[in-house]
C-alpha cells in the first residue's frame, strides 16, 4: 500500500464520517462545524486528483466562504433560549430508505460499467492551463458566471437591508 | 475472491473517487429530506454539490474528459457561493417574517 493510497483512505473516510456526523448530529452548530471537516476533507480528495486550483478554490470559497455564511446563518436565526440549537427530524425511515436505495444503485452502476479511461497525465499544476482556457474557450461563461455574482450580492444587500429598514420604520 | 479484491482495494482508481460522492451525495439526500431546519436543508445541497464536483474532478482526471472536468467544477463552485448569499438572505427574511426557520411551519401557501 503506498502513501497516496493511505491518504486516499483516511481523508475519504474523514470526509464521509464527518458528513454523517453532520447529517445525524443533534445540535445545529455541531452539524455546521463537521461539515467543515468534510469540505476540507474534499479538498484533499481534489489535491490527489492533480486538481491544485480547485483544492485552493474549495478551501477559500467553501471552508471560509459558504461556511462562515451559514454560521451567521444559523447564529442570527436560531431561538436560542428556547430552542437551544436542538433539530427536529422527520420522515426518517422513507429518508434512509430512499438514501440507502440510491447508495447502492450508484455504487453498482460505477463498479459494473467500463470506463473509458486513458492513461492519468502527469500535470505539475493546472494554472496556467486553467488559466488560458478561462480567457479563450470559456470566456462567456466566465462573464455570466461574473455577472451572476455581482446580481446575487446586489439582491442578498437589497434584501437584507430592506429587512432592516421595516424594522426601524416600525419603531 | 479474496485474491481479486486486495489489489483493487490498494490502488484507488476512478471507482474510488466515484464511491466516495455516491456516499456524500446519499447523506445529502438525508440531511435534505430528514431535517426541517432551513439551514440544515441548505448544508445537505452544499454536500451534494460537492459530491457532483469529485464527480466531475475524478473523471477529469481518469478519462479524457481532461481540464473541461475542472472547468465546470469551477463555475459549479461559483453558483453554489451565489445560491448561498442569496439563500441565506432568504432565510433571515423568513426568520423576520414567520418568527421560525422551520419548514413545516412555514406553510400559509398551503391550500
Amino acid at each position: 500500500m503506498d502513501l497516496t493510497a493511505i491518504v486516499f483512505y483516511l481523508f475519504s473516510i474523514v470526509t464521509v464520517g464527518a458528513a454523517a456526523i453532520m447529517v445525524f448530529s443533534k445540535n445545529i452548530v455541531h452539524s455546521a462545524f463537521a461539515l467543515m471537516f468534510s469540505l476540507a476533507g474534499i479538498a484533499v480528495l481534489y489535491v490527489l486528483l492533480y486538481a491544485d486550483f480547485i483544492a485552493a478554490t474549495q478551501l477559500l470559497v467553501y471552508v471560509g466562504g459558504i461556511l462562515i455564511l451559514i454560521l451567521f446563518g444559523l447564529m442570527l436565526t436560531e431561538q436560542a433560549v428556547t430552542q437551544k440549537f436542538k433539530a427536529v427530524t422527520v420522515n426518517m425511515l422513507p429518508a434512509s430508505l430512499l438514501a440507502a436505495v440510491t447508495t447502492v444503485l450508484l455504487v453498482y452502476a460505477y463498479a459494473t460499467t467500463s470506463w473509458q479511461m486513458v492513461m492519468p497525465e502527469e500535470r505539475s499544476e493546472t494554472v496556467y492551463d486553467l488559466g488560458i482556457l478561462l480567457m479563450s474557450d470559456y470566456i462567456l461563461p466566465f462573464i455570466i458566471a461574473g455577472v451572476l455574482l455581482l446580481i446575487a450580492i446586489v439582491g442578498a444587500i437589497l434584501m437584507s437591508t430592506r429587512l432592516t429598514a421595516i424594522k426601524n420604520e416600525e419603531q | 475472491m479474496e485474491l481479486m479484491i486486495t489489489p483493487w482495494l490498494a490502488e484507488p482508481g476512478l471507482v474510488h473517487f466515484l464511491i466516495v460522492s455516491a456516499l456524500l451525495l446519499s447523506l445529502g439526500l438525508m440531511a435534505v429530506l430528514s431535517r426541517r431546519n432551513v439551514i440544515m436543508v441548505l448544508m445537505g445541497v452544499e454536500l451534494i454539490l460537492n459530491s457532483a464536483n469529485i464527480n466531475l474532478i475524478a473523471f477529469s482526471r481518469y478519462t479524457s474528459l481532461s481540464l473541461e472536468g475542472q472547468m465546470i467544477a469551477l463555475f459549479v463552485i461559483i453558483i453554489a457561493a451565489a445560491e448561498a448569499a442569496v439563500a441565506l438572505a432568504i432565510v433571515l427574511n423568513m426568520y423576520s417574517r414567520f418568527n421560525t426557520v422551520h419548514l413545516d411551519e412555514i406553510d400559509s401557501l398551503k391550500g
